[in-house]
């Protein structure tokens, strides 16, 4: 009952703080304790799962809907489990860096627990249509988290995420359902384990068609480009939690789905599609690179960085292209650590970001300057998630950049020198961008603010432990990522990550 | 003819109804208190009630059963739609006892208007032959007619019943040509037949001409026609001009009667006359709602972004909901382990759309009784003039979009289940499509209520009755959008008796 655990306690949580919770001490109290509980089951699930053994572990089973042989099947594998603690870490962090929110606490906190059980659920249902439940779900509390404790732009950004990502989800559901009735009657499932390594020809539609329909939905999601455009929005305009949310976990969706629907259902269409993906892949992470030299919103620049580092997701699974190669595994272990690693080092970002803003009430760039001086832990929590951002050996990011760089290149040598170049960009904007905000000369006009009170640390700390210890021993997350990715592998027909 | 014991029984339902109309209105000659009265028709509803389940019982032990010479076909389908229309009438008295007080000293007479419609109602999905099918039809329609323009001072109202009577007399003439193009070509009336000797209109059909659609020009003539005819009732496009007008006219007890009550049963007599009357012809009609349903929809769903009256969106949305519910109508599978699906599918979305719409207008009702304003910018501030109705709002457009948890989603997954099942991918994709539309006029409210604020703080009172209402309707959303199971299982049981 471990991940049942998981997903209903915020759900439970939600329905407290919104009865309990009128005031602000007590709506956070609540919410802490929830995410803190959360964070604890998910260590556990991540500790607990056997990787020797392998395979899907903590597996509930229970008919849903058995006229469509639809189930509340819940389970987790190599693949899943790390996303499941990314997303309790993350959780936490989202709690802690809300701690001043005052306006409708409640209302808020149960929004942001909604999202977490949302989001949760997405990572650990092993049934379609469970699956696109909790995809669907979690729009609703992000469209008003956005629309009412936002700033900017924000009813407009709202819409535009939830219309986006609707759009995406409707070519979603008439891919699964397609796929569900080309089977032979007796033998239909919304099932992911039983799918898997399913001969997928002679569906009703050719296959390629329902590949698209998954591939449209997780592109938006991802967000690839041409698909990025309600990003930026959407960042720019939520509340620093919520972003928090969006580039830690919310992104990984897309990730996650391209990973274990549309290269674990689909190697044979995956295979013939890798090589436009590796150009999108490309385009994504140069486009997204060149955008951000011309933000003059921290957030805005952020969020198309994630655009440029989604990409290097995409090429690391692209790696599987024409039949892929001896490390295509790599790539695609790759592809699964940048997902993680990208949740917690922009997760740290946002936090960063969300502080100065709560501060200095601008994330205009050129307004800023010298900050350092005035908040030198906050200086540090932003220079830790861009050096990790941008690669730098010992943390998180460089190990996952790597990974899909030696997976890619044998199988891509240009597309790999091209994103590679990616990677210099990033130095460059990350730099730049702390030279322009951080260092510099002191700006009088900033001399009133506070650096990080306890709170905000602990909500960087929370995610900076992640990024240097996987740094420092990837094998935690890799070994991890090779039980998950060794059974893709093989629909591949491609040796796994430990062979 | 002679009508038996067995016949009064197997009608006992809405001869019980009928007395209590005409209960209702006496007692209001002598009864002061009009509360009494309206316990008097809200109580007295158990008794068709109770004969319905009676009736029930009966026709599950021996199956089932016709009246009157075959004009009346007494099988789970129909009560599956008489329990329904029973259980409308009966939150529509609850929750409208406020709002018809404005019609003293003729309100006992609006309900007793209601009860008689309703009598039609019940009667139409047991209609044996196309004889009934019209009586009922105009006893339906007759009463809605002075129920339109009950507010006979508010020119709108006037207007509102001026129109449905029009177009209601044009619809019945064109049915009715239609039928008697049926007959001509046919030589019966009977739409099912127990009784060799005396065929249905099915049977005279599977002889016909191969190169006719319809297997002849005046079979396909009088189906056009007919069709024409109920879809003047389903808000069917090109019939669905009076729908917007209506909605917005009429009292919304009214518009809300028509939109779930009046709906569901012109949809069960167009499933009583292609499923099991024109089955033989199914190739034809199949492909001929396939197009009305993608047009229904796309018309209503675009339409209803430009709106700006909150009750002629209701009405736009309706007409875009019949064109999702027209799918299933579409989806004939005619044999296989799934032949049922497209009927399933449809009695359940009419089950659970009932619940949601029944919702929306219910807490418009509430709304605008005290505010006297139904445009849409009317609502402005609901959030917190209205809490409690601003979520049930809330959540009753997000099940007309069709996101999780609600009904409304589970009724659309059958829907599009249905539709695939029967090759029809392209519909599905339509339908998902046409979601996404949706979803942009449905949240726009949300977001009205929500984001926008009123200048008048003075809180919106609902009275007790009103809130069990909507505490059913509401609670009706949820528990079947979470255990769609039961209510399937009850439709797939109704669905097999057509087939």
């Amino acid at each position: 009952m471990l991940l049942s655990t998981i997903v209903f306690l915020p759900i439970v949580a939600a329905v407290l703080v919104l009865a309990l919770g009128r005031t602000q001490q007590r709506a956070r109290l609540i919410a802490l304790i929830a995410v803190v509980g959360e964070l604890v089951l998910t260590l556990m699930a991540f500790a607990g799962y056997d990787t020797d053994a392998g395979g899907y572990q903590f597996v509930e089973r229970f008919d849903w809907i058995s006229a469509f042989n639809i189930q509340y099947l819940l389970a987790v594998d190599g693949l899943s489990v790390p996303m499941v603690l990314l997303n309790g870490i993350l959780g936490l962090a989202a709690v802690l860096v809300s701690w001043n929110v005052k306006e409708r606490p409640n209302q808020y906190y149960m929004w942001l627990l909604v999202l977490r059980a949302a989001v949760m659920g997405v990572f650990i249902s092993m049934d379609l249509i469970l699956f696109f439940v909790f995809w669907e779900l979690e729009l609703v509390p992000m469209f008003f988290l956005i629309s009412l404790w936002g700033t900017g732009r924000r009813e407009y950004s709202a819409m535009k995420f939830l219309i986006y990502t609707f759009l995406g989800s409707a070519f979603m559901l008439t891919a699964m359902l397609t796929l569900y009735f080309s089977l032979p009657d007796g033998e239909r499932t919304f099932d992911i384990m039983a799918l898997m390594g399913r001969d997928m020809s002679g569906l009703l539609v050719p296959t390629g068609l329902v590949f698209a329909g998954f591939l449209i939905a997780f592109a938006v999601k991802l967000p690839m480009f041409p698909l990025h455009t309600w990003l930026p929005d959407a960042h720019t305009d939520a509340p620093t939690a919520v972003s928090v949310m969006l580039a830690g976990v919310l992104l990984k969706m897309g990730g996650y789905g391209l990973l274990r629907i549309n290269a674990g259902l689909f190697p044979e269409q995956m295979t013939d599609f890798a090589s436009t993906l590796a150009v999108i892949a490309v385009v994504s992470v140069l486009y997204g690179a060149f955008i951000v030299m011309r933000q003059t919103d921290l957030k805005r620049m952020v969020a198309y960085s994630s655009v440029s580092h989604m990409g290097f997701v995409t090429l690391g699974i692209a790696s599987v292209a024409g039949g892929g190669s001896a490390l295509s595994s790599v790539g695609l272990n790759g592809a699964a650590m940048q997902l993680f690693t990208h949740g917690t080092i922009t997760g740290l970002l946002f936090v960063a970001v969300g502080l100065i803003y709560e501060r200095a009430h601008t994330r205009h760039i050129p307004d800023l300057g010298g900050l350092a001086k005035q908040m030198p832990l906050i200086a540090l929590g932003f220079m830790i998630a861009g050096l990790a951002s941008l690669g730098l050996p010992t943390t998180s990011g460089f190990v996952a950049e790597l990974l899909i760089f030696l997976g890619t290149f044998q199988v891509f040598g240009l597309a790999t020198a091209l994103a590679a170049f990616g990677v210099v960009l990033a130095a460059g904007y990350i730099l730049w961008t702390a030279q322009r905000t951080l260092f510099g000369p002191r700006v009088a006009r900033w001399d009133g603010l506070t650096d990080a009170r306890p709170v905000d640390v602990a909500a960087m700390l929370v995610l900076i432990i992640p990024i240097f210890v996987v740094g420092l021993y990837p094998k935690v997350l890799t070994d991890m990522f090779a039980v998950g990715i060794d059974p893709i592998m093989a629909g591949f027909g491609l040796a796994g990550f430990g062979g | 003819m002679n009508i038996g014991a067995r016949d009064l029984f197997l009608i006992s339902p809405e001869l019980t109804l009928v007395a209590l109309a005409g209960v209702v209105v006496a007692l209001d000659l002598v009864i002061r208190r009009k509360g009494i009265v309206i316990a008097v028709a809200v109580v007295g509803l158990l008794v068709p009630a109770i004969a319905g389940v009676n009736v029930w019982n009966d026709i599950r032990a021996t199956g089932v059963d016709t009246a009157f010479n075959g004009a009346l076909v007494v099988d789970e389908f129909a009560l599956y739609f008489k329990f329904l229309t029973l259980a409308v009438l009966a939150l529509l008295f609850l929750s409208s006892a406020d709002y018809a007080s404005r019609f003293q000293p003729f309100q006992a007479e609006f309900y007793g208007l209601l009860l008689f419609s309703s009598a039609g109602l019940m009667l139409l999905p047991a209609a044996g032959d196309l004889i009934t099918v019209y009586i009922s039809l105009e006893l339906a329609s007759l009463p809605v007619i002075a129920l339109a323009a009950y507010e006979k001072m508010r020119l709108k109202s006037t207007e509102a019943g001026l129109k449905y009577l029009v177009l209601s007399a044009v619809s019945s003439a064109v049915l009715l040509y239609g039928f008697a193009f049926l007959y001509g070509a046919t030589g019966t009336l009977r739409l099912i037949s127990f009784d060799p000797a005396d065929p249905a209109i099915g049977h005279m059909l599977i002889n016909g001409d191969a190169s006719v659609p319809f297997g002849g020009v005046a079979v396909m003539v009088g189906v056009v026609l007919a069709t024409a005819g109920f879809g003047f009732k389903l808000s069917m496009v090109p019939f669905q001009m009076w729908t917007p007008d209506v909605y917005e006219g009429a009292p919304t007890p009214v518009a809300a009667y028509l939109a779930v009550a009046s709906k569901a049963a012109a949809f069960a007599v167009v499933l009583r006359l292609f499923y099991a009357g024109l089955d033989p012809a199914a190739a034809d009609w199949s492909l001929m709602f396939a197009v009305l349903a993608a047009i229904t929809m796309t018309v209503g769903n675009v339409v209803a972004i430009a709106q700006t009256n909150v009750k002629r969106l209701l009405g736009y949305s309706a007409i875009a909901q019949a064109g999702y519910m027209l799918v299933g109508v579409a989806a004939y599978e005619g044999s296989g382990p799934d032949a049922e699906l497209g009927l399933e599918s449809v009695l359940f979305h009419l089950g659970g759309y009932a619940a949601i719409n029944l919702t929306a207008f219910f807490v418009i009702m509430a709304i605008t009784n005290r505010t006297g304003d139904d445009s849409i910018e009317g609502l402005a501030g609901m959030g917190k003039r209205a809490p409690i109705l601003a979520v049930l709002l809330a959540l009753a457009l997000l099940g007309l979009t069709g996101i999780p948890p609600t009904v409304g989603f589970v009724g659309k997954l059958f829907l599009f289940n249905a539709a695939i099942n029967a090759d029809m991918v392209w519909l599905a994709l339509v339908g998902v499509l046409n979601s996404v539309v949706s979803a942009y006029y449905y949240v726009g409210v949300v977001r009205v209520m929500y984001l926008r604020e009123s200048d008048n703080p003075a809180r919106i009172t609902v009275p007790p009755y009103a809130w069990a209402a909507l505490a059913v309707t509401a609670a009706a959303i949820l528990v079947l959008g979470l255990w769609p199971g039961g209510l399937l299982e009850v439709a797939r049981l109704a669905a097999l008796d057509l087939l």
